[in-house]
């Protein structure tokens, strides 16, 4: 199955963040990417203070002084639950008596809109490696695994490359900077399911098993992959760590926007019908406004905005008026959902809602692990008024079942988080767009669902 | 109508065919099992190592990595019917995986799904009679602001146009 590859053709995820003038005082995950998208590799990553972070980490503090600066530097989680990361680092069993674990990077992006993991992966997988090095220390995990979506062949070919080169180069492997601590990374590729990006289901894969989540507790952190403790962290996470090694918390606290309450900077994006679709390095607390019209370029002619949605298919839709709020955690938490992953996405005018909505639960239907009874039933029948209304063939009394669907699958109704993230979207959209969804009441109509399965396994 | 079906169909079949391993695929499954605390956690790696090689994982093929990696074959099987990028029938000499998630839909996938239906003959989870193609939908690419996207094998293919779609297709034979 040999493919056709065009030669000289530019990684996928060039783009926006490639092009934007960007310091490595204030651009600590982007400053190094090269114009054309072409991959940092090893020397160019050294010569750009690439390993003094980690050199730091290993040679002048000890683990716990590493997670403590991690913990006061504030870096939150970038995988959409926004958990801070120097928490969960102090949580991890560890110390006399008790066996190192592991580090595993979460690299499984595969939430609808999600497209930033990909392009620090293709173009600088050294910055994640040494933010794996740092994290390992901090939590005294003797291996790693990347765990990478199946889809993503030109981010694991940087990876494995990058990963050579820095077995080669003493970085990975025995005493690493003569600091006597040993650590290695492995390259795991999944075989295609969203599940497995949820913390314990992912546990489960690596370990050869179906991707069902696992309760909690035990937290992996106690009791992870093979009994042993586990650190599990985004790859956004995971590369933002050697900068606040090297640079230090009083500079990493300046870089979020006044106003912000949460730290840093972060891969932002703004997709759907706009004039410039893109991801950038973007500080904390700047407006989704700015984001849509200074570096998406607005929406393009012709197309007005209705709704968006600020971080992924697992966040709320929001409406225009809401553009004010600042892109972090608590700025759209006063507006109604979740920051999420921050890649927000404009739906236009030309959009409906129902039709958008039936898109989004088809996935999320789809995408069930099939665990518990209420999301393995909940999701299809959802999918099943969505069908009937977009159709116009929806029955009275079908929106108040939608909502009520949204309450039986909500927070703390199913084993993960899935289900919550599945109606989060539907609730907030029959909130906004109620009359889109009663208009699917019994109206004939010209629109046809088309008839793909709900379950494709 | 669940076309997805062809693809991971029923695992017990009453005549399944002579297989073996063949020496790259015990070669590389190993090197893999090396890298995992235990065997069992290269299932998945061996079943996309036999996949890599055939383009498809046979039946005979779950036996033989079950007792490779010394687990019960009903593990290996529970593994190949969940994860959706493991094929259980064999596929075309290339894989068409088009993205249908949202902003997909947004962007328009859905004319660029009903070209390929049309040009192909085939619904997606179905393989042209010629062997040539099999299109299965995919949940996003991490692509969304390029699409339409799809990946034909290892290649993405970004802000595809129904109107071009077919050209793209031409450099795969
Ligand atoms: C259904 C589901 C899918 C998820 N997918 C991902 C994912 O693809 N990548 C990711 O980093 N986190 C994902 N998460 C969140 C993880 O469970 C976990 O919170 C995260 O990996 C922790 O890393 P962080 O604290 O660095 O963000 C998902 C969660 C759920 C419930
Ligand atoms: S909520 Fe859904 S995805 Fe999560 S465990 Fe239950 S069935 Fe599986
Ligand atoms: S929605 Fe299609 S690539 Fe993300």
């Amino acid at each position: 199955m040999s493919a056709t590859t065009p030669v000289n053709r530019r990684l996928t995820s060039f783009g926006t963040a490639n092009l934007i003038e960007r310091a490595p005082e204030t651009h600590p995950l982007t400053w190094r990417l090269n114009a054309d998208a072409s991959p940092v590799w090893l020397e160019e990553y050294r010569a750009k203070q690439g390993y003094l972070g980690a050199k730091r980490a290993l040679t002048e503090l000890t683990p716990e002084e590493v997670a403590a600066e991690v913990k006061e530097a504030g870096l939150k989680g970038r995988g959409g639950a926004g958990f801070p990361a120097g928490v969960k680092w102090g949580l991890t069993a560890k110390g006399e008596g008790i066996p190192r674990g592991y580090l595993l990077c979460n690299a499984d992006e595969m939430e609808p809109n999600t497209y930033k993991d990909r392009l620090l992966m293709e173009q600088q997988p050294h910055l994640l490696l040494e933010g794996m090095i740092v994290a390992a220390y901090a939590n005294h995990s003797y291996r790693g695994y990347v765990f990478l979506r199946g889809e993503y062949v030109d981010a694991a070919k940087s990876l494995r490359r990058a990963v050579a080169e820095a077995r080669e180069a003493g970085l990975l492997g025995r005493d690493i900077f003569g600091s006597g601590f040993d650590f290695d990374i492995y390259v795991h590729t999944g075989a295609g399911r969203y599940i497995c990006g949820e913390e314990t289901a992912l546990i489960n894969s690596l370990e050869g098993r179906r991707a069902n989540p696992r309760a909690k507790p035990p937290f992996p952190g106690q009791s992870g992959a093979w009994g042993k403790p586990t650190v599990v962290n985004n790859v956004e996470t995971l590369c933002g760590v050697s900068s606040i090694i090297l640079n230090g918390v009083e500079w990493y606290h300046g870089l979020c926007l006044p106003g912000s309450e949460d730290h840093g900077t972060k891969m932002m994006g703004f997709s759907g019908k706009v004039k410039n679709p893109g991801l950038w390095e973007l500080p904390l607390g700047i407006t989704a406004r700015e984001v849509l019209e200074e570096y998406a370029g607005g929406m393009r002619d012709g197309c007005t905005l209705k709704a968006w949605q600020p971080g992924g298919a697992g966040t709320g839709f929001l409406l225009p008026e809401h553009l004010d709020a600042q892109m972090y955690s608590g700025g759209i938490g006063k507006v109604g959902t979740r920051m999420g992953t921050a890649l927000s996405m404009a739906v236009d005018d030309s959009v409906s809602m129902v039709s958008l909505l039936r898109n989004m639960e088809e996935f999320f239907a789809r995408e069930s692990c099939g665990w518990c009874t209420p999301c393995r039933d909940g999701l299809p029948w959802t999918v099943k008024i969505l069908r009937a209304l977009e159709a116009g063939e929806g029955e009275p009394g079908d929106v108040e079942l939608l909502l009520e669907l949204t309450r039986k699958l909500g927070p703390g109704k199913t084993y993960c988080a899935h289900a919550p993230g599945a109606i989060e979207p539907l609730g907030s959209a029959i909130k906004y767009f109620r009359e889109e969804f009663e208009a699917g009441i019994r109206t004939p109509s010209t629109a046809n669902a088309p008839q793909e399965p709900v379950g494709s396994v | 109508m669940d076309n997805s079906r062809h693809l991971y169909a029923d695992l017990i079949s009453s005549d399944r065919p002579a297989f073996a391993l063949s020496d790259e695929e015990r070669e590389e499954i190993i090197e893999e099992k090396g890298h995992y605390e235990n065997p069992r956690a290269a299932s998945i790696e061996a079943l996309k190592i036999v996949q890599h090689h055939r383009g498809w994982v046979p039946d005979g093929a779950i036996p033989a990595i079950a007792e490779l990696l010394g687990i019960p074959g009903s593990d290996v099987e529970g593994v190949a019917t969940f994860y959706s990028q493991i094929f259980r029938q064999p596929v075309g000499r290339h894989v068409i995986r088009l993205c249908d998630s949202m902003t997909c839909y947004i962007n328009g996938y859905e004319a660029i799904r009903e070209r390929l239906k049309s040009e192909l003959g085939i619904v997606p989870g179905q393989t042209t009679t010629d062997e040539r193609f099999t299109l299965i939908p995919v949940c996003c690419l991490g692509n969304c602001d390029k699409g339409p996207t799809m990946m034909v094998d290892d290649d993405t293919h970004s802000h595809l146009d129904a109107e071009t779609l077919m050209s793209v297709l031409e450099a795969y034979k």
